[in-house]
């Protein structure tokens, strides 16, 4: 797997004896150091100097903000210890504190593995997070930064022809991939014949529109077909045979909003290339019908859950082997982590919950389906 | 006759509701300044730790072992108070850190968590000032209310009261343990052993820790480190001694019996634990100190509740409780010790006559409202 050979190539990069042995020696005596440290680990001291040098939680400093299209912007960040080199193509969770509390996102990495280390992410304004990350963070930010994720990556080596498909910021892992097929300023070389068909509401709008203009002038072998919709109408998957006659004979990778990737997927059906496609905008069947189907993964139980009942109850109810204390949402004893769905604060009425966050099964009913990590 | 024989149920509902928009209000607002406040405490508590045992190292001088013990027992009183009590509340889990979380944080005290957030957070400030509920009424060990049935071992509560103090980690981790409940057949042996191996683990690594790999480290200076340590540790046994029985067991503090729980509202609830609780009078750094728990009242009317926000809610406690005319108890420092210590030595005789429980104290005990 692509993700897999990245971070072996990483590590037997860095991994001579010499550097081995002393990666050894330093593990020993970060171990010798917890006896210092307990019941913290060095780690946290070692955060108090740079936030970087934690291992234990990844994070990384935001060391510019580069404006690009309309409410779009470019984050350089620079990841700490422990970071994995990245496939052009994969996405990584970017996680930012807004108004105090930490929000986790994906977003892909807009930027091929670089030699100064840095990776980015360019973010259209469109959600609380993306809204935050554009108009609001300042270079010095440090956020979390997961390790990079996802199968949406070229083989090595590519495949002589290919195609990319993308529209608005689904053009953000194809920029990561295309910067690393055309590399530097000259006529790439052994690069592969690339055509790229991209939608976007003007030509303004369009993230990277002047890069990939330029990069499209310096490469032949890369072609650019910019669809502007609000001129153009919408592209349909049958206007290819006219900007891509050969589009059938060519591997595919395909970004954009969920309604594109589903008429391509319908229309490659059948065909002998693959069609790989990435969904940008993860798919959050956000129902919020009060009650629902819960599921508490760990005890393997299973109901049906009124809207009015806390799932505590619910869970007892149904079996589970459930922590609880106060039942009136004081003591925290009850804790568990959601997986999928959305909770009711019992307390307030308020619909909330995002995957991995704790919520107090003791005054939380199930606002829809409901997966909890118990 | 009871703090609320005055007012009709609906008004103790109306207080109860009172209070919780007063928490709605608060959480509403939570936001960047509090999240800066606990990460500033939590760096200052780390750095100043580091200051504490940099010093000692140098304590072959007088003045920096004086100066090395003060930072590292007032890092420990920080870490205990402000962080770790606060945090294992769960008073910052809105934040989602992982780092800053009820269910991850660990402490430098002899208590597993887990442990120590079932007997506090839940008997505890579920139970507060119930007798026979409620285990922190003395501890099980002391005679703190005239509720309480005399029996001739209290006479020498004054001493191993002492003696709680200054080992006051060891005691409450051991407290925790619930030994009581294993004869009644209601804990197995087996869970008090693992538990019992699990106070051991985390005893051990602060003995290696404190005891054995510091004064190491300083070499010829292994004697003075090792009494700085002790000292820093006893120094803050006996502070959070004395800050968290002044939250409970001074004059003013209400206990009430078991009757009062069946079918108790969210509003009894409320003037349970106003009744129940006392808070210090003094500036920021002693509220800082005590872990805010010299708000104990504010504390245990919203445990979650970010700790940096009892002091600017007090007043508005305060003057509810002067609308409801509930009682407010709350002193100084000195009076509240001093209520605490004259108490810790009456009870230990027999009687006073036992007043009926769930009654108010007689009328000068209450600092009331204003």
């Amino acid at each position: 797997m692509a993700v897999d050979a990245g971070v072996r190539g990483f590590l037997t990069g860095a991994s001579a004896p010499g550097a081995a042995r002393w990666a050894g020696a330093l593990r020993r005596l970060g171990n010798a150091a917890e006896w210092l440290t307990t019941p913290l680990s060095p780690d946290d001291y070692l955060a108090l100097v740079n936030p970087l040098w934690t291992a234990r939680e990844p994070r990384g400093r935001i060391e510019a903000v580069r404006r690009e299209a309309a409410d779009a912007a470019t984050l350089v960040i620079r990841p700490g210890r422990n970071w994995a080199t990245h496939t052009p193509g994969q996405w990584t969770r970017i996680g930012v504190d807004i108004q105090g509390v930490r929000h986790w996102r994906a977003y892909s990495l807009s930027s091929p593995p670089g030699r100064d280390g840095r990776v980015t992410v360019t973010v259209k304004a469109a959600g609380l997070v993306s809204r935050h990350l554009v108009r609001r963070v300042r270079p010095g930010t440090i956020v979390g930064l997961a390790r990079p994720e996802g199968e949406f990556v070229l083989p090595d080596p590519p495949p002589p022809r290919l195609l990319f498909l993308t529209a608005g910021s689904g053009i953000t892992p194809v920029r990561a991939m295309l910067r690393h097929l055309f590399p530097g300023t000259g006529p790439g070389r052994d690069s592969p014949d690339v055509i790229l068909v991209h939608s976007a509401p003007t030509a303004a709008d369009f993230i990277f529109g002047a890069e990939l203009r330029a990069m499209e002038a310096r490469s032949p072998t890369l072609r650019l077909h910019e669809r502007h919709t609000r001129a153009q109408g919408r592209l349909s998957p049958a206007d290819l045979a006219d900007l891509c006659p050969d589009w059938a004979e060519r591997p595919t990778w395909a970004c954009g909003p969920a309604g594109m990737l589903a008429d391509a997927e319908a229309h490659w059906a059948g065909h002998r290339e693959p069609l790989h496609v990435e969904h940008f905008h993860p798919t959050t069947p956000v129902t919020v019908t009060d009650g629902g189907r819960v599921r508490f993964i760990k005890s393997g139980r299973e109901c049906d859950a009124d809207g009015d009942l806390p799932l505590l109850v619910i869970g007892e109810e149904a079996g589970a082997l459930l922590p609880s204390g106060c039942r009136i949402g004081v003591c925290r004893s009850c804790v568990g982590r959601l997986a999928s769905g959305q909770v009711r604060d019992l307390r307030t009425g308020q619909v909330h919950g995002e995957e991995g966050d704790l919520i107090q099964t003791c005054v939380s009913a199930a606002a829809g389906s409901v997966e909890i990590d118990l | 006759m009871s703090t609320t024989a005055h007012l009709t149920a609906a008004e103790v509902e109306e207080f109860g509701r009172a209070l919780d928009r007063l928490r709605d209000e608060v959480i509403a607002s939570l936001g960047d300044a509090d999240a800066r406040y606990i990460r500033r405490v939590i760096a200052a508590q780390r750095k100043l730790e580091l200051a504490g045992r940099a010093l000692l190292f140098a304590s072959w001088l007088p003045p920096a072992w004086v100066a090395g013990t003060t930072a590292l027992a007032t890092a420990k009183i920080l870490e205990n108070m402000e962080i770790g009590h606060n945090v294992l509340h769960g008073q910052w889990d809105w934040m989602r850190d992982p780092k800053i979380h009820s269910t991850t944080w660990d402490w430098d005290m002899a208590s597993p968590t887990r442990m120590w957030m079932h007997s506090h957070n839940f008997v505890h400030h579920t139970w507060t000032n119930v007798l026979g509920k409620d285990r922190d009424l003395g501890y099980t060990l002391l005679r703190v209310s005239p509720e309480q049935r005399w029996h001739p071992v209290y006479l020498l509560q004054p001493f191993y009261n002492a003696l709680l103090a200054l080992f006051f980690e060891y005691g409450i981790a051991l407290y925790d343990l619930e030994v009581e409940r294993i004869p009644a057949g209601d804990k197995s042996a087996e869970e008090f052993l693992t538990q019992l191996r699990a106070i051991a683990a985390k005893v051990g690594r602060q003995i290696a820790k404190d005891y054995v790999m510091f004064p190491l480290l300083a070499g010829p200076g292994f004697v003075p480190v090792l009494l700085g340590d002790v000292t820093a540790n006893l120094a803050r046994n006996v502070w959070a001694h004395t800050i968290i029985f002044c939250g409970h067991f001074p004059d003013g503090a209400e206990v009430f019996t078991e009757d009062r729980l069946e079918g108790e509202t969210r509003g009894e609830w409320y003037v349970r634990q106003l009744a129940g609780s006392c808070d210090i009078e003094g500036g920021r750094l002693l509220h800082l100190m005590t872990g805010n728990l010299s708000h104990q009242i504010e504390h245990h009317l919203f445990p979650d509740l970010p700790s940096n926000r009892y002091a600017e809610i007090a007043p508005r406690v305060r003057a509810l409780c002067r609308r409801f005319e509930l009682p407010y108890t709350s002193g100084s420092l000195a009076r509240q010790v001093g209520s605490v210590y004259k108490r810790i030595l009456r009870l230990a005789l027999p009687g006073p006559a036992r007043s009926e429980p769930g009654r108010a104290p007689a009328a000068e005990d209450i600092r009331a409202a204003g």
